[in-house]
């Protein structure tokens, strides 16, 4: 049962195959076998999961049912659940209980999905790795030595594991696609405002974007469909119509145009990733797909400008944990003065991956630096954007590594952050200009799963989702499951 | 040595807006605390907010009454600083990019003349909360209603040279924002409050001093003294071989003097950077127009036209037309009675505004309404009563008596005309009074004023006065 995809599970339960509350006894038992070994969790809400899944085997049975209804699901626990301890990683929030649903939360539970629990994460998103987590690592369901990849590591875990069907993640910078890459999954970040940022804890506002991890595209397009859209509530999203993903993906196949980027090939990508990646890029090729090599002048520059834009951001989205509303206040906070009080609630709450970037943007931000490091990134960003604006009208789609290397040891770069960020060196383009990209399994290496990335211009998720969905069709990566999970 | 002041004012008037610029949150003022907060407004983690695009439109109508530039594109951005009452460690402001620029007001000084200033930019930005560091023994509440509230600064250029002067320009912001009734101008509430920029130099010199920031003068009074005894301060200090540093200081109106505030204010770096979770204001030629086909006749239009119009002094303009509501008032009572405008205008400043005052009533809440001081009016106009009886008819109106018509009628108080009844009357004084009559007789002239008196007196006050004094002249010479 745990092996079929979403899509699958959809009809099953549509056919009364199953039944949603079957369904969610099975995965809820495949947590609760698993999940000490994985730590993908860190919330499991069975007994809300039960009354969902009940509710949604009645909307089964009077046919008031969607595509999703019934099938379960975990959220990354950076989207605020009502009523649900909402940590986002950190000890900040280790006793926040949302008072509200996020508009994605909302959206899927409207559309019927059961709710697993809550996923693991970098504390506040910060980390490639999941290592930077109030609750621990997230080991790699491929090797347990290794991590899953981030910040969305739980999540893909989660699904990589097969003890959720699929799941929510943001993406930041590549925090959707790296943990699929690493996990052996499918992984989308949609166009910046595609999906309402509103309850989703704000990490670098301009960038962040909420996503899924799957096992599929096709399941990607499904879950999309439901929250993607305008929401009054989150001024950045987008106010355009949402196509049907699910109906696009199936359309004929049309001989698109395909940029690679040579510059992403370089010295910085492990050799045998490479070689997974041109092979996934000839597949394209047999589907009648042209490559074209394309050149992105500034993209060498994006790790610089998005560090300085997103700490910036982050150092001052973080001000408002300040132990006083809510979250972490620590026991002799009051015994001091004010700035005592502040120092020794966040002084604790946040972990130092979180200081660290704190320290930095505000330093970005200060008087006399501001524009000679927040204005230039700015700068760069735009031109990251021009760069592929124009690439765009050549090419259908940008394709390349989603990663420098498959998934590596836990602890392995925890002292060396520098190599830690390079980790998100092909990704962080995409968030840079706002565009939507996937990540989907595309091999092995030496034992470990390899992801492609697509990139597409923007609000094109429907052909982006639409070539990933023929790739599958043609290849059986995305359906392979660690030994130990299948 | 020949000093000058040179003073620039920073307004901050609340917007009328129903609901808070981010959220749906109420702006009412008053409600217990904590109660009017969103999750916006509280800051929770994961939400986003929303501009209130009432607060914008309200700006746009400042800025257009005030011939500022109404920016087409302006930017929120982020001020960031932590304090207890600052739920988001930062602040909503606008930094680089104001919703509107470069206006300017004329102000009538004391000696009649018109001066101009100028407006640098006013900008929307939201409030803070409160913090109240009483009441909880050794610990701080905060109240999170007013967090999230509109304002709208606005920031003059240094433009003002005495105490006086920016009292004018403070009372004729204040007009402004009342009659485009963007602002309810409470300023015991804090909805209208301003801090002082205030420097001074040797009278010719170019070059500005260093200036001293006055924080939160919430009345037109303390503005002034605030300012005076600054300026005082820093003269002395100068003079006595000081330095003015610059800093932020607090006006203390029961020692009157001004002290520091905080010391550390240049240690500030607010950070400023625009807000990613806000789009650009961005504002068309088409909602500006339609923004100006919704503005109120302005103040400075409306005393040009009531000179006109009315025949009024500039004085009497100036004065009827400071408050939109006083002005409204005197119209509809000018345009209602058969009375001189003139009469008008003084039973409105004189009458009126004494016991509006005496009560302290706002204009709104008159015990009179403008169509029975009308009707009043036309009594005196048509000899039904006295100017005097007016009064006493006034008063009893205000007191809740009844009508101008009921009142005359229950008390008596029609003027007594017809000349037979005033004969009689005047006979009688003259046999009761044979000294006055022959002091007036031997040339005494300023007697007939006591015999007109006595007479007055013999009709309780409603003997027509011209007609007893034709009488008296009559029977007399």
């Amino acid at each position: 049962m745990h092996s079929r995809t979403l899509t699958q599970l959809a009809a099953d339960l549509a056919a009364r195959r199953v039944s949603a509350t079957e369904l969610t006894r099975h995965f809820l038992a495949r947590v609760e076998r698993f999940d000490g070994e994985l730590n993908a969790f860190v919330t499991v809400t069975a007994e809300q999961a039960l009354a969902q899944a009940a509710a949604a085997d009645k909307r089964i049975a009077a046919g008031g049912a969607t595509p999703l209804t019934g099938i379960p699901l975990v959220h990354k626990d950076i989207f605020c659940t009502a009523g649900v301890k909402t940590s986002c990683g950190s000890r900040m929030l280790d006793n926040f209980v949302a008072p509200y649903d996020a508009t994605v939360v909302e959206r899927m539970q409207s559309a019927g999905i059961v709710m697993l629990g809550k996923t693991n994460m970098d504390e506040f998103a910060m980390g490639s790795s999941n290592e930077t987590s109030f609750y621990g690592p997230v080991r790699n369901p491929w090797n347990h030595d290794l991590v899953p990849g981030g910040s969305s590591g739980g999540s893909a875990a989660a699904v990589a594991a097969r003890i959720a069907v699929a799941a929510t993640g943001t993406d930041t910078g590549g925090s959707i696609r790296q943990p699929a890459a690493l996990s052996g999954i499918t992984g989308i970040k949609p166009t910046y405002g595609r999906v309402s940022r509103y309850g989703m804890i704000a990490f670098a506002s301009s960038l962040d974007q909420a996503g899924t991890l799957t096992q599929t595209a096709a399941d990607a397009a499904c879950l999309l469909e439901a929250i993607a859209g305008h929401d009054v509530r989150d001024s950045t999203s987008l106010d355009e119509p949402v196509p049907r993903y699910s109906k696009i993906i199936e359309e004929r196949w049309e001989n698109i145009t395909i940029g690679v980027p040579e510059s992403f090939f370089d010295d910085g990508l492990d050799a045998d990733v490479a070689t997974a990646t041109r092979a996934a890029l000839r597949e394209y090729e047999k589907l009648g797909a042209t490559l074209k090599s394309i050149e992105l002048d500034y993209i060498h520059l994006s790790v610089l400008a998005y560090y300085v834009v997103k700490h910036a951001e982050a150092s001052s989205n973080l001000s408002r944990f300040d132990g006083i509303r809510f979250g972490h206040r620590a026991a002799n906070a009051a015994a001091g003065d004010l700035l005592t009080f502040y120092m020794r609630n966040r002084g604790e709450g946040f972990g130092a991956e979180v200081k660290r970037r704190i320290l930095t943007g505000t330093y970005v931000l200060s008087a006399g630096y501001f524009d000679a490091y927040y204005l230039q990134a700015q700068k760069v960003r735009k031109l990251i954007s021009d760069d592929f604006a124009r690439a765009f009208r050549d090419v259908d789609l940008v394709a390349g590594p989603t990663a420098p290397a498959p998934a590596f040891a836990i602890g392995a770069k925890t002292d060396d952050p520098i190599q830690m960020y390079l980790n998100d060196i092909y990704t962080i383009g995409a968030n840079l200009a706002g565009l939507p990209a996937m990540s989907l399994p595309c091999g092995f290496v030496r034992g470990l799963p390899v992801g492609l990335q697509l990139i597409a211009p923007p609000l094109a998720e429907g052909p982006l989702l639409k070539a990933a969905h023929h790739y599958q069709r043609a290849t059986d990566w995305h359906a392979r499951v660690p030994e130990r999970y299948a | 040595m020949q000093w000058e002041m040179v003073i620039g004012l920073e307004i901050h008037a609340q917007l009328a807006t129903a609901s808070k610029i981010f959220s749906g949150a109420s702006t009412r003022y008053g409600a217990s605390p904590n109660s009017q907060a969103s999750l916006v407004d509280l800051g929770y983690p994961g939400v986003l907010p929303v501009l209130n695009g009432e607060a914008v439109r309200m700006a746009v109508k400042f800025g257009l009454a005030t011939n500022c530039e109404i920016s087409h594109r302006s930017v929120f951005a982020r001020k960031n600083y932590f304090y207890p009452d600052l739920p988001k460690g930062y602040q909503i402001s606008q930094y680089e990019l104001p919703v509107v620029h470069g206006g300017r007001v004329d102000i009538v000084l004391e000696d009649g003349t018109t001066k101009t200033v100028r407006i640098t930019r006013a900008h929307l930005e939201e409030d803070a909360g409160k913090s109240l560091h009483e009441d909880f023994a050794g610990m701080s509440g905060i109240d999170l209603n007013r967090a999230g509230t509109p304002l709208l600064e606005i920031v003059s250029e240094p433009d003002l040279t005495s105490a006086a002067e920016a009292g004018a320009y403070m009372r004729k912001i204040h007009a402004l924002v009342r009659y485009l009734e963007i602002c309810d101008g409470n300023m015991q509430e804090g909805s209208f409050r301003c801090d002082a920029n205030v420097s001074v130099r040797r009278k010719g010199e170019a070059k500005l001093g260093t200036r001293a920031e006055l924080k939160n003068l919430n009345s037109f009074r303390f503005v002034e003294k605030a300012i005076e005894i600054e300026a005082a301060r820093q003269i002395e200090l100068i003079e006595s071989g000081g330095k003015v540093v610059q800093e932020t200081r607090l006006y203390d109106p029961d020692r009157d003097e001004t002290r520091p505030m905080r010391s550390k204010e240049e240690a500030n770096d607010y950070r400023y950077f625009p807000d990613p979770d806000l789009l650009p204001i961005v504002i068309d030629d088409a909602t500006v127009a339609a923004i100006r086909s919704t503005l109120p006749e302005l103040p400075d239009q409306k005393r040009e036209r009531f000179m006109a119009d009315y025949r009024l002094s500039a004085y009497d303009a100036g004065v009827l037309t400071a408050q939109r509501a006083l002005a409204d008032y005197f119209e509809t009572v000018a345009k209602r009675t058969k009375a001189a405008a003139k009469v008008a205008a003084n039973w409105v400043q004189g009458e009126l505004t004494a016991a509006l005052h005496r009560d302290t009533l706002e204009i709104g809440q008159s015990k009179i309404s403008a169509a029975a001081l009308a009707v009043l009016l036309d009594k005196i106009a048509d000899g039904t009563i006295s100017g005097k009886i007016a009064k006493e008819v006034f008063e009893a109106v205000w007191a809740g008596e009844g009508t101008v018509a009921e009142i005359i009628d229950k008390r008596g108080l029609v003027q007594i005309s017809d000349s037979a009844s005033i004969d009689a009357l005047v006979d009688e004084v003259i046999a009761a009074n044979s000294a006055q009559v022959e002091q007036f007789r031997a040339g005494k002239q300023q007697v007939l004023g006591f015999l007109v008196g006595q007479v007055m007196k013999a009709s309780k006050g409603k003997a027509n006065p011209q007609q007893v004094n034709d009488a008296l002249r009559k029977k007399l010479g």
